[in-house]
């Protein structure tokens, strides 16, 4: 097992940049989600990792070794790709196998290994049968056995989820972190899906056009946003973005209406942030946000209230209790949380610290 | 597979009719008659028509000429089913590596299969001709004492040389779409479990393609039995001696040419038997390792 040191790593297709230089360093053992909307240029940076794409400037390392000119068998990594990509005239067996019958490995420690991989993923009744007769959760756990018999430094995952249905989704993503934490294996691993960028990762490559918006932790990326962008990505419902104008301790939204803002980082046009979750509904003569509500969503244990702003085109979003009498039409006033104010320049979208 | 319930039971019958008249007329008709004749005996003058049982059979079963015959066709099959498809797959696979003209480079590879088969015949004729061959002289500069008129192993390499250049087209068209059947991912998949290209190929890309390999192998036999007559009337005419009459070659010969009617529908009929027996063999046997996607 190894670490993977990303330096300055640009990708360009016939004088188009699409990567516009990452750099990172994903210690030995580590679980590193690089999350994007599509078409952020994610997959390209997984697939540059495991030698599928040329690397146009800028240097990969696994293991402490240069891997820019290697081809991928010989960079010691193992992926799972989001088709699976199983060859379907092998048994769940031979497909395992593979790699190991490649590296001519004995025979008693290709069986051991196999074994040991349907173990853990409860693959055992269904060594013998060809891909085409196993269900989707299956196939994913069968590509997810043929990465870790080959014990890798690097283990890379492209949306292994996203073909399976919701349920199956959550089941899996509990076994994958599972199985890290009982295997330590050094991953990446590739979503666009926030929740399991979320749950799954000890660091977040926050990826939008090419660059790496944020590196951070998890909590890290949700507290402290590095940019507009990954406010907005990270965190659902996303969170409400207002453009105002500020003076010392007031800020000014776009309908007129003036509220009292602690913390404000700088007086000037700015752009305020705050998620649903840090939104409670004013006390009566409080200086609150007026809203009108469009719709409310209601899932149960919390409620979901969507509404503009008052005389203006701006959206906002406040979570609400499950319980709440609120309803479509209902004149609200809203105060964030000052604890949880984040800023944003309105030019670059960059966080402005207060 | 959806299956469709027609209401009444005219219209299902009415709209085969057209394959099943094409088949009747141009398959089980001719079939028949050449069964019929084969069991009758003419005169040399057509006056005469007499039935003699399996004694056509008889014949041409112990005629040394018509042993020879099935041992060129065994070679001649063999060799031009093998090249053909053997090259066709080494041309389809370097072609999917072509990045800039693919299509061109396509284009020009499917053209050989627009020249009818006498022409192209006649071109590689007239390509090897021993006198005046465009290819014959750097043979013969090279020491090969070239000459598919008088021997018969130039001949037959010839023949096969032309009827597998015609072939290789269609075999090609049919290995390009069986390639590119086979999803891109399998094979960075293999590549990462370390297989190097060739050895992804033979596990991987080989397997795969079995389904069109095994059809082509199917449709290559028989063009080689069947289809390959007008080559060999126009590069040598079953010649030198009898060095490269195929059995097709010899019941033209026999029939149309020195007009022993009994022999050659005899002659036929047995080569119908083989055709069957060598299709059923194949999907019998060799379709069994066929994985189909």
């Amino acid at each position: 097992m190894a670490g993977i040191t990303l330096t300055d790593v640009r990708k360009s297709y016939a004088g188009n940049q699409v990567i516009h230089g990452i750099s990172t360093r994903i210690a030995d053992g580590e679980f590193v989600v690089i999350v994007g909307p599509s078409g952020c240029g994610k997959s390209t940076l997984l697939r540059m990792v495991a030698g599928l794409e040329a690397i146009t400037a800028g240097t990969i390392e696994i293991g402490g070794k240069v891997v820019n000119d290697l081809e991928p068998r010989a960079r010691d990594i193992a992926m799972v790709f989001q088709n699976y990509a199983l060859y379907p005239h092998m048994s769940v067996r031979e497909n395992m196998a593979y790699g190991l019958k490649i590296a001519r490995m004995s025979r008693s420690e290709i069986e051991s290994r196999v074994a040991r991989a349907a173990e853990m993923l409860e693959l055992q009744p269904y060594l013998d049968r060809k891909p085409r007769a196993l269900s989707g959760g299956q196939r994913q756990r069968v590509a997810m056995g043929r990465a870790l018999v080959r014990e890798p430094a690097a283990l890379l995952l492209d949306e292994p989820l996203s073909n399976l249905d919701a349920k199956l989704r959550v089941q899996m993503r509990l076994q994958i972190k599972e199985m890290h934490l009982r295997t330590g294996q050094t991953t990446l691993y590739v979503t666009h899906d926030q929740v399991e960028a979320m749950t799954l990762a000890d660091r977040l490559i926050v990826m939008n056009k090419g660059v790496a918006e944020q590196i951070a932790t998890p909590l890290e990326v949700y507290e402290r946003p590095a940019s507009e962008f990954v406010a907005g990505f990270i965190g659902s419902p996303a969170m409400n973005i207002l453009a105002v104008d500020s003076e010392a301790g007031t800020v000014t939204l776009p309908g007129g209406t003036r509220l009292p803002l602690s913390g404000l980082p700088r007086a000037g046009a700015l752009h305020f942030g705050i998620r649903p979750e840090h939104l409670r509904l004013a006390q009566p003569g409080e200086a609150a946000i007026p809203v009108v509500l469009r719709s409310v969503e209601r899932l149960g244990a919390d409620a979901f209230g969507y509404g503009m702003v008052e005389d203006t085109d701006m959206a906002m979003v406040l979570r609400l209790p499950g319980t709440s009498p609120a309803a479509r039409g209902d004149h609200i006033g809203v105060v964030p949380d000052m604890a949880h104010l984040h800023f944003f320049d309105p030019e670059t979208g960059r966080r402005i610290e207060a | 597979m959806r299956r469709t319930v027609f209401p009444h039971k005219l219209l299902p019958w009415l709209l085969v009719a057209p394959q099943l008249a094409i088949t009747l007329i141009f398959f089980y008709w001719p079939a028949a008659q050449a069964f019929r004749q084969s069991l009758l005996k003419e005169d040399a003058f057509g006056l005469k028509t007499s039935f003699v049982g399996l004694a056509n059979f008889r014949k041409v079963l112990a005629d040394p000429a018509y042993l020879n015959a099935l041992q060129v066709t065994v070679i001649f099959s063999a060799m031009v089913a093998f090249l053909a498809m053997a090259i066709a797959l080494f041309l389809a696979v370097q072609a999917e590596k072509v990045v800039r003209g693919k299509s061109f480079y396509r284009t020009l590879m499917i053209w050989p299969y627009a020249v009818a088969p006498a022409i192209a015949g006649m071109l590689w004729l007239f390509m090897f001709n021993p006198s005046f061959g465009t290819l014959a002289w750097p043979l013969r500069q090279m020491g090969i004492r070239w000459n598919p008129l008088l021997n018969a192993d130039h001949a037959m390499m010839l023949v096969v040389a032309a009827a597998t250049w015609k072939q290789i087209s269609y075999n090609f068209l049919f290995f390009v779409a069986g390639l590119q059947a086979i999803p891109r991912s399998l094979l960075e998949a293999a590549a990462i479990d370390g297989a190097s290209r060739r050895h992804a190929f033979w596990t991987i890309v080989f397997p795969l393609l079995a389904p069109t390999t095994f059809f082509l192998l199917v449709v290559n036999t028989v063009y080689a039995l069947f289809d390959t007559f007008g080559i060999i009337h126009a590069v040598t005419g079953g010649g030198p001696g009898k060095a490269t009459e195929t059995l097709v070659y010899k019941v033209y010969n026999d029939g149309f040419v020195n007009l022993i009617m009994g022999d050659s529908a005899a002659q036929s009929v047995i080569l119908m038997v083989i055709v069957i027996a060598l299709t059923a063999f194949q999907f019998r046997f060799i379709e069994r390792r066929v994985h189909y996607g």
